[in-house]
């Protein structure tokens, strides 16, 4: 049993806050859209509001660190071994197969994480931060006199943040799922907490009883 | 030294003394604003029969005011509108008392004039102008119902034969105390419209005479203490403000001093402008669509006085058991029934209905075809949608009436209420005699045919500002059920009749299929490492 520190400070805390930024938004964002009342229709929108400048000000900060120190390369996609990885979600994990991926510093997510990743960093957060940003400047939108954004209705811009907020929604239930297949529920989420991965070699770990 | 200071204190103490007793003497005569007093013109001091002879004493230095005032809606009450609509209370049909002629005695008691009882009327008379009831500072002129405009200048009796006397007004007193306009001289008329206190409009009645902050923010005779002319700033008796008339969207930038506007200096943004919320900019995102009134006053009749919002004619003419008009009325001494006027609505503190509009209104007029099959009639129509540019959403009274009408014409008709002679209906509770009357008072055709039918009338609500702390909150729009649930064209956030359905069904589908995914793999886990143990 090896450690391996895989999670800097920065990326742990851009993490965490990052979760709780967006699960905050989720909980008030549909509270905005209407679908319960929770805090009060007039502090959601105002702290939604907030938690949003909050995030994208987090983003920045992520994106300046992800090409200052190269971890930007830790998302390109890659089919090495992705079938492998399906197959061990499908059924290794239940016969007890051992997980085909090692992490490493220069390689921390599965194929399969690389591709969920960045398909919300590519697609899903921009989706969310542009509709949000056009739906907080909705006014000045309007009156810009831009054809091709004065005539958006706000309509079709709070249709799109909500498809963008259900896709988050979406990911985030697999994704707090996926947290706990490491080698032990938990392991996955000390990680993210400690930055320490432990590299879990079945074969050594002969007396795996009580869970 | 001491006796140097003790020197100057007297003397500033002699000093001061005087000039005080001086202050109070000038406190207790009440310096005037005004560089004239009226009750030292020797045009005054005489004893005036009727209300032209005060007019000739006024238009003697005020050389141009009658003149004024004849232009305006507050003499003709008439306006032809931009759509070539002839309206103004001599010519629409409403849904309260619906008409005045053939009423002017009793209706045109509020009328700025003198002697307005039927068609003959000279509206080019100077001396027919009257300047006391806008003018009077001393609460003492009255303009009785029943003598057309007429104030009473000899103890009469009135109704004839009823006993009651109705006492002499001092018009000489009244003319030497004239003065600005006031909430108690506009509110005589205005706060009484259709027929009693706050009775028509629901933000017009008497308790804005000497409102408090809550009622009125701008009005609170405690706080800013507005009179109407504040924001109705008048030039030349040209009142601006008119609902015949409405400025639904003001764009314009809030008026400074020293600069020509050609906005109307009654509107918010007048003063205002366009971005007033300082603590909560988000709330000036909202300035371009949802009218200042629509948050800022939160329900209207909020005094303590009722106002009506439905009559029914049609249930009027039964009588008590002494053989005259039944009345009805309820806990707090409204009436809710009255046998010369059918049933009453009657709320305080009434949520407006909103609506977009865009300053045009249409109106049903006495010989436009009406049809059973279309009610209720709209009286008035306020125009607007979401995409015209031009409209705003405004808090509206909507007032529902069932009235007379000629079945066979299919017209609204004028109907003959007050008076002495025998058609009037308040005299008879005849239907027929009474509108035949006012039908021919106004040379129109009636089938001798009477039957009732729905109406409506909107009326915009813009007085009765409350205090920012009373304004709306986000939720009472921003919510399913809200406010301006049923306003359509815009996108709320928060109302769920905008919502997508198909995505929310879908999102919601797709967020519990990814949750039962989950769960079915991890239950799957623990079934499996249970069985290898």
């Amino acid at each position: 049993m090896t450690r391996i520190y895989i999670f800097k400070r920065f990326e742990r805390f851009w993490h965490w806050a990052q979760a709780a930024l967006i699960i905050f938004m989720l909980v008030s964002g549909f509270e905005i859209h209407g679908t319960y009342v929770l805090l009060g229709w007039e502090k959601a929108a105002d702290l939604h509001t907030t938690a949003a400048w909050t995030l994208i000000g987090l983003w920045l900060f992520a994106i300046f660190w992800h090409f200052t120190t190269g971890e930007w390369k830790q998302y390109i996609p890659t089919s090495k071994n992705i079938l492998g990885v399906m197959n061990y979600y499908s059924v290794g994990i239940f016969t007890g197969a051992p997980h085909p991926f090692r992490a490493t510093q220069l390689s921390k997510h599965n194929p399969l994480q690389r591709l969920a990743y960045l398909l919300v960093k590519l697609f899903i957060n921009p989706l969310i931060w542009v509709s949000g940003l056009a739906y907080l400047y909705y006014n000045e939108l309007t009156a810009s006199k831009i054809p091709a954004v004065a005539g958006v209705s706000l309509g079709s811009i709070a249709l799109v943040h909500t498809a963008a907020a259900f896709m988050m929604l979406a990911f985030l239930l697999g994704h707090l799922y996926l947290a706990t297949t490491g080698h032990t529920p938990l392991a996955h989420i000390k990680a993210m907490i400690t930055g320490w991965e432990v590299d879990y070699e079945p074969e050594q770990d002969a007396p795996r009883s009580a869970p | 030294m001491l006796t140097r200071l003790f020197m100057s204190a007297a003397m500033v103490c002699a000093l001061l003394v005087p000039a005080a007793h001086a202050a109070s003497d000038a406190g207790s005569a009440k310096m005037l604003k005004s560089t004239a007093d009226h009750s030292k013109f020797k045009e005054l001091k005489q004893e005036f029969n009727s209300g032209p002879e005060v007019t000739k004493a006024c238009l003697g230095c005020h050389t141009e005011a009658a003149k004024q005032i004849h232009k305006t809606e507050h003499w003709k009450w008439e306006y032809k509108s931009p759509e070539g609509q002839l309206l103004g209370k001599k010519h629409i049909v409403n849904n309260f008392c619906t008409s005045i002629t053939s009423n002017e005695a009793d209706c045109n008691a509020c009328h700025i004039g003198y002697g307005w009882k039927d068609d003959k009327f000279d509206f080019s008379s100077e001396v027919n102008v009257d300047c006391l009831a806008c003018h009077d500072t001393t609460g003492k002129y009255k303009k009785p119902i029943g003598f057309a405009g007429n104030p009473v200048t000899k103890d009469t009796e009135y109704p004839p034969g009823s006993g009651k006397i109705i006492r002499a007004v001092d018009l000489k007193d009244v003319a030497q105390h004239v003065g600005k306009t006031s909430r108690t001289t506009c509110g005589a008329c205005h706060f009484y419209g259709g027929g009693g206190d706050g009775v028509k409009h629901g933000d017009l009645d008497s308790s804005l005479e000497a409102p408090d902050k809550a009622l009125d923010v701008h009005m609170a005779a405690d706080g800013n203490n507005f009179v109407c002319d504040t924001c109705h700033d008048t030039q030349g008796h040209q009142v601006p403000g008119s609902r015949y008339a409405p400025t639904a969207q003001d764009k314009g930038e809030a008026h400074v001093r020293g600069k020509e506007y050609k906005t109307s200096p009654t509107t918010c943004q007048a003063c205002h402008g366009q971005s007033p919320h300082k603590k909560i900019a988000k709330l000036n995102d909202h300035t371009d669509k949802v009218a200042c009134q629509t948050c800022h006053i939160p329900t209207f009749a909020r005094g303590g006085v009722p106002t009506k919002m439905s009559w029914d004619w049609s249930t009027s003419g039964k009588r008590a058991p002494d053989g005259k008009p039944l009345v009805v009325k309820n806990a707090d001494s409204y009436e809710i029934y009255n046998g010369k006027k059918g049933d009453f609505v009657l709320a305080e503190n009434v949520i407006p209905q909103y609506i977009w509009f865009n300053g045009k209104v249409k109106y049903t007029l006495r010989g436009d075809k009406i049809e059973t099959s279309n009610q209720p009639v709209h009286i008035n129509s306020f125009e607007g949608s979401a995409s015209d540019g031009k409209s705003m959403i405004w808090p509206v009274k909507v007032f529902r009436g069932k009235q007379a009408f000629d079945p066979v014409n299919k017209t609204l008709v004028v109907t003959h209420l007050a008076g002495e002679d025998d058609s009037a209906y308040w005299t008879n509770l005849n239907w027929t005699k009474a509108v035949a009357a006012g039908m021919a008072a106004v040379n129109a055709p009636f089938s001798g045919k009477v039957d009732f039918i729905e109406t409506d009338s909107t009326w915009p609500i813009t007085h009765m500002v409350a205090p920012a702390k009373d304004a709306l909150r986000c939720n009472a729009c921003h919510a399913a059920n809200g406010r301006l649930e049923k306003v359509p064209g815009i996108y709320i956030p928060g109302r769920a009749s905008d919502h997508a359905g198909w995505l929310d069904t879908a999102g919601w589908a797709i967020a519990v299929l990814t949750l039962l995914g989950v769960l079915g793999h991890g239950l799957a886990r623990v079934l499996v490492s249970k069985r290898k143990h």
